[in-house]
Formats: C-alpha cells, structure tokens, sequence
C-alpha cells in the first residue's frame, strides 16, 4: 500500500490557442508529474501527461493539447 | 432543499473517509485520472462511458448494469454514495441524474470536485481499492427527470410553460462551432433548438469549482425566463453537462420540474427536418 500522496506544487494557467483558450493544470504526485489541459470553455479534457518533471509533462500534454485545439474548424 | 441534502464539502469528506455506510466514487470522462493521477483513498471509480450508459442502444444504464454496478462497489440501500470527479462534477451529477431515476435515494455531490480536492492539497491515493461486494436490487427506473426528443419537440415552441435550457459555451450555441474545442465534431449541424436560452454550465460554478449561492443562481436564470413555475429541460452536447445544470436547477434552486435531455445536441442536431436557430 502507497503512502497517502498529495498533490504538490499544484499550479493553474491559461494559455490562448487563436481564439481559444487551454487551461493547464500541473502538479507532482509522488515521484511523477502530472498535467491536465482543458479548454475553458466549455471546460472538457483535451489531454493529459506523465513524467518526471512538470516541464516533461506539460510540454508533452500542452502540445498535444494546443494540435488539438487549433483544428476546431469555425462556421460563420 | 437544505443545499446539506445534496452537497458535501471537501472538508467534510476529509473528515469521514473510511467512514461505514458511506462510498466515495470517483466518476471522470475516462478513469485515467482515478487510476493513474490519484483518487480519494479509499474511493471505487467508474466509467461513465461503459458503465453509466447503455453502450449498444445510446440509452442510459440498463437497470440490470447499474445493479451489477453498485453491487461490485460494495453498495446497499442505505449506503450514502458522495460522487465527485473531473470537469467540475460534470460526468459526477451524470451518476447522480442516473442513481436518482433508479432510487438511490442517499446520493450527494463533494462540491467543487477532483479540482478542489487536488487544489487544497488532500490525501491522494493510486491504490486498487478492494471492496467487498453487495447485492444490490434496484426498483424499474421512474423516468421522470428524463427528457426525451418527443418531450423536446413538443417544449420547444411553448415558451409559456417550457424553458429550454442550453448549457453549452456561446460558440457551440450560435453554431460557430460544432464541438468543445479540441474535441469530436459528432452533429451535421451547429446551431441550438429553437427558442433555448443559452446558460453556460460554468456560469454555475466559482473559479474553485465549486456551486454558486442560490442567490447567484438564481439571477442567472430568472432574468432569462427560466423560472420555476415553468417545466424546464436542459441539454448540452451529450448529456453530461446539461446533468450538471439539471442537479443546479432542481436540487439547489428546487425547480419542482426539471428534466435532463441527455439526446442533446448530438441527436438534435443530427435529425432530419429537426429546427434550429443560429447565432446569439
């Protein structure tokens, strides 16, 4: 049985993704770092990581995160 | 409704973890959070997508799934489930819409989610948690907090008694988007049903994830005709959203009619010859 973890060093920004936003949630748990992106707005998940360090983490999610987004096609 | 009827804080839930009689579930879009970025100690997880739907009609549980369901978790009649989970409680109040219509009548919300829980720095737990299984009866499902399209086509056009209630962002409304962004496009159209009033989900919610006063909810229905003597139906994308804004309307403000339209704008949206309104 682990120990009871904490989320540590638990931080939250926005970053625009043209005329979006992502919101980026990272913390350590553990020995991992662990970063969740949503889209604001609504709010939904968009991607998540894992790694060994917070920039590991967010740069692989936030990547993958700000792709995503950037194809939302727009109607007029 | 006392707002302690449906709705626990992260510090109460601190207080009686491992407590009998009470079952904390997590319930996010997927179970990757649960399993791999920490859970509540002690807490069961669960899909929303394979074990709070109907994964072969699109239709909701199937009573004898929810039963097998609440049964491997280790839950009796008299168990008090408290859901919390990812996006705000989004797929959370989805259980709770669900458990309701089945007649778990000891079911409350940790308000402000995985997102408070994680903020505030409360013990996390990545253990398997084992559960020692019941045998859970349910009784056949009262629909009445459901929706359904034939409900929404005879609302729409009757503002007098009917208040349509779209929880989606302002883009998906007016149509200029199909879908949250970053997401699957999953309708033929953008747009919203006709005569709807469009109230974002998150107006529900403070910055921590947590319900707003009643007074603050109420001033963001009230000035848009979404009163309670009216019958009033929420909808979203899929359902799971607008369970939040039905859990809002009904078990905080006490709408006594409220229903959820879990076809949502998926189904709406992709009916031949259904009516839609574009822009604001």
């Amino acid at each position: 049985m682990t120990e009871n973890l904490r989320a540590e060093d638990h931080q939250v920004r926005k970053e625009d993704v043209g005329e979006f936003q992502i919101r980026i949630t990272s913390y350590r748990l553990g020995s991992e770092w662990i970063c969740h992106v949503d889209n604001v707005d609504p709010g939904a998940t968009v991607a998540r990581a894992k790694a060994s360090t917070r920039e590991e983490a967010e740069e692989s999610a936030v990547s993958r995160a700000r792709k995503a987004v950037s194809n939302t096609r727009t109607y007029s | 409704m006392s707002r302690e009827n449906v709705l626990v804080s992260t510090e109460w839930a601190e207080e009686n973890l491992n407590k009998a009689q009470i079952r904390f579930v997590e319930v996010d879009v997927d179970t990757k959070a649960y399993d791999q970025e920490g859970h509540i100690p002690g807490a069961i997880g669960w899909n929303w997508q394979k074990q709070l739907c109907d994964t072969l009609t699109r239709d909701v549980v199937p009573k004898n799934e929810l039963e097998a369901l609440l049964s491997q978790s280790g839950i009796e009649k008299d168990t008090t489930i408290i859901l919390y989970g990812d996006n705000n409680n989004w797929f959370a109040c989805w259980a709770l819409w669900q458990l309701e219509m089945f007649g778990h009548e000891n079911v409350k919300i940790m308000d402000g989610g995985r997102k408070k829980w994680l903020a505030e720095g409360r013990p996390l737990s990545t253990d398997k948690t084992e559960i020692a299984a019941s045998s859970y009866s349910a009784p056949e499902i009262d629909s009445t907090a459901r929706a359904l399209l034939a409900h929404v086509m005879e609302a729409s056009p009757k503002g007098e008694e009917w208040a349509l209630v779209d929880v989606r962002s302002p883009d998906e409304f007016s149509g200029k988007v199909l879908c949250p962004p970053g997401l699957p496009e999953t309708c033929q159209r953008g747009a919203h049903i006709p005569n709807a009033k469009n109230i974002p989900w998150g107006k529900n919610c403070n910055e921590d994830g947590t319900f707003k006063s009643n007074d603050d909810l109420q001033g963001l229905y009230e000035p848009l005709g979404v009163t309670a003597d009216k019958n009033v139906i929420a909808y979203c994308r899929i359902g799971e959203r607008s369970s939040l804004s039905w859990f809002v309307l009904k078990h905080l403000l006490d709408f006594p009619n409220v229903q959820n339209y879990d076809g949502s704008w998926t189904e709406w949206g992709n009916l031949v010859s259904a009516p839609i309104e574009r822009g604001a």
